[in-house]
């Protein structure tokens, strides 16, 4: 497009063209704060980057990251696929309640949400001992980090497979219950099939969200150490030279990640 | 066949009200009502969606108000066709046999003559979303019809489409009933489509069915002031057709004739004449492709902006208050009721007499 014609599409649409230049500023904001740091990084000290890309503490704390959201994500799936199900579907006393519940892990700070997890699983408390006597604790543990993980990835999931469930019409159901299928059958034929998308990009969302959770796992957890806290210890002790390495290795994987279940997801809809 | 036994029920915006009919065997039953009389919701109580808070179903003699849909061999077709997206058309129709593990070679063979029938054979490997309106239609139908379902329900099947698909999907639910003669309960707002099918209708309006009869009897003796609002648009009679010639049918109606255009060269008929097409007059207009039949005024009512008017030649006109004055109107007088060959419907009556 040329200029003139940018031009003369702006006296018409003055209001998209002043638009579109502020709205630009925060990508521009996202984009330079990130792409500063990997810049930097790679061009000015690429030494560093490689040493922290062999340290096995770095590989070992980003593993463990990875792998405790990955287990939050999939006890949210789990337990929130039906909760999803059940609010897309119904209309109960208090619904309204419950939906306002879910987004409450949203909007609490993140060290309010470590104490208040803390107290819960703390093996001095009712809830804690319980979980002892069968052989999990989570003061400085895996399962310390995956509670705290799961307790701030929890709305991102629900609300999307909420969402994905009410897009399709109940009637579909009703139509697989004439033709024979049980409620179960029509479930899993018709409505799972048809949300499962959602479903996706929704365990996308919670599992990046995990990840990056670093507030309440600090209270919780802060052994054995997820990536961010190292990241944050490594602050305090060698400042931005001894943090920022692993920092730019952490975005590298979880961005490549990400950017892979994204496309996947696209090329599962194409294929659609 | 299908006993509805006094159901009552209440929705959020919508309540049954004592529903109670009864559909015979090989019936071809359709409920009429305006939008929002609840028409949806008794189909999909006899499905089995809803249990009614009071009253029964019975489908062959059993109660079944408690049974689960998929245990009561129902097909239904939507508006919306609702056709599963993630699955090609073979795989929609294929699906009831599949819940009801009827063995794959037999799924195939079902399948395909079922799709042959109905003319969807071509379309077997495309999905949904890829099919026109009336496309869909044919795929939920056969969706439906493949299991041999005891009742079919049909919930604004023709609704959704335009005007000529509507048509050929008509004569198509016409043609399968027909030759499959499964006992079908078609639900609809449209009196055309109604009087088209229909063996009997039950009028339905808030709720509540007011009157389960044939459409003759729908139409010409309905059982209320609001009824009559609702369905009386059409002039509906009984004849026989007697003579063809040249696409124009000689329709012989008790004491007088009707000329019609209607590729129907016999046999016994409704005939439809929208009132709006009928002009009066104090003398015989003579004319070929005109009918102009005499009759006396019974009845003047106020019809909206309009006056209708009822002669005892069971025909009667929509006219304005101007038209009243101008020829003196009166309960009494002898007029002539005029309307051109173009404006007669004729559709063949069903032979079999249920009730």
């Amino acid at each position: 497009m040329s200029i003139r014609k940018i031009l003369r599409g702006a006296k018409r649409q003055p209001v998209s063209l002043i638009f579109s230049f502020v709205g630009s500023i925060l990508i521009l904001f996202t984009i330079l704060t990130l792409f500063n740091m990997i810049f930097r990084q790679i061009v000015l000290d690429p030494k560093s980057l490689l040493e922290a890309a062999n340290d096995p503490t770095v590989i070992k704390s980003i593993l463990l990251t990875l792998y405790a959201s990955f287990l939050a994500t999939l006890i949210a799936m789990i337990l929130g696929t039906p909760l999803a199900y059940v609010l897309a579907r119904h209309d109960f006393l208090g619904k309204s309640m419950v939906e306002s519940i879910i987004d409450i892990p949203v909007i609490i700070p993140h060290s309010v949400a470590g104490i208040a997890l803390y107290a819960l699983f703390m093996r001095r408390s009712a809830v804690g001992e319980a979980f002892y006597n069968l052989g999990i604790i989570f003061e400085d543990s895996l399962w310390g980090i995956v509670v705290a993980m799961l307790f701030v990835s929890t709305p991102f999931y629900v609300n999307a497979a909420r969402e994905g469930f009410q897009s399709i019409n109940p009637r579909l159901e009703r139509v697989a219950r004439t033709l024979g299928a049980s409620q179960w059958k029509a479930f899993y034929r018709i409505t799972l099939p048809l949300a499962i998308r959602h479903l996706f990009s929704g365990a996308v969302m919670a599992w990046a969200r995990g990840v990056s959770e670093f507030g309440a796992i600090m209270i919780i957890a802060f052994y054995p150490m997820i990536a961010p806290i190292l990241i944050y210890y490594e602050f305090t002790t060698h400042g931005l030279k001894g943090s920022q390495p692993i920092a730019v290795l952490l975005i590298l994987v979880c961005l490549g990640i990400f950017i892979v279940l994204r496309m996947s997801a696209k090329y599962w809809e194409r294929r659609k | 066949m299908i006993t509805l036994e006094k159901v009552s029920h209440e929705w959020s915006d919508f309540s049954l009200k004592n529903v109670s009919f009864n559909v015979a065997q090989g019936e071809y039953f359709v409920i009429l009502g305006p939008t929002a009389a609840g028409k949806t919701l008794i189909l999909e109580t006899i499905a089995g969606f809803h249990i009614p808070r009071q009253g029964n179903i019975l489908l062959n003699g059993k109660n079944v108000t408690h049974i689960p849909p998929e245990k009561r061999n129902i097909g239904f077709v939507y508006q919306d066709y609702s056709l599963f997206p993630h699955m090609s058309v073979e795989k929609n129709v294929a699906f009831g046999l599949k819940m009801r593990k009827v063995p794959k070679r037999d799924v195939e063979i079902k399948v395909q003559s079922i799709m042959d029938s109905i003319d969807i054979s071509h379309l077997k490997d495309r999905f949904p979303s890829t099919l026109s309106g009336g496309e869909q239609q044919r795929v939920a139908l056969a969706r439906a019809l493949v299991i041999d379902p005891d009742i079919l329900l049909l919930d604004e099947p023709l609704s959704a489409l335009d005007p000529r698909t509507q048509e050929s999907l008509r004569e198509e639910l016409k043609r399968i009933h027909k030759v499959r003669g499964a006992t079908t309960i078609h639900i609809t707002h449209n009196q055309d489509e109604a009087l088209a099918l229909a063996d009997r209708i039950g009028v339905m309006m808030n709720g509540e069915v007011i009157q389960v009869d044939t459409p003759y009897k729908v139409f010409n003796e309905p059982a209320s002031e609001e009824m009559a609002a609702f369905v009386g648009v059409e002039n509906v009679v009984e004849g026989k057709v007697v003579s063809s010639e040249d696409g124009v049918a000689l329709v012989e109606i008790g004491n007088y004739d009707i000329r019609a255009l209607s590729s129907l060269t016999e046999g016994e008929v409704n005939v439809f004449i929208r009132p709006e097409n009928v002009v009066l007059s104090k003398v015989k207009l003579e004319s070929s492709a005109r009918n102009s039949i005499s009759g006396k005024i019974t009845r003047i009512t106020q019809f909206g902006a309009t006056f209708r008017i009822y002669m005892d030649n069971s025909l009667s006109a929509l006219v304005t208050k101007q038209a009243i004055e101008e020829l003196g109107l009166n309960v009494g007088l002898k007029v002539y009721a005029s309307f051109k060959a173009t404006a007669v419907h004729v559709i063949k009556r069903c032979d079999e007499d249920y009730v």
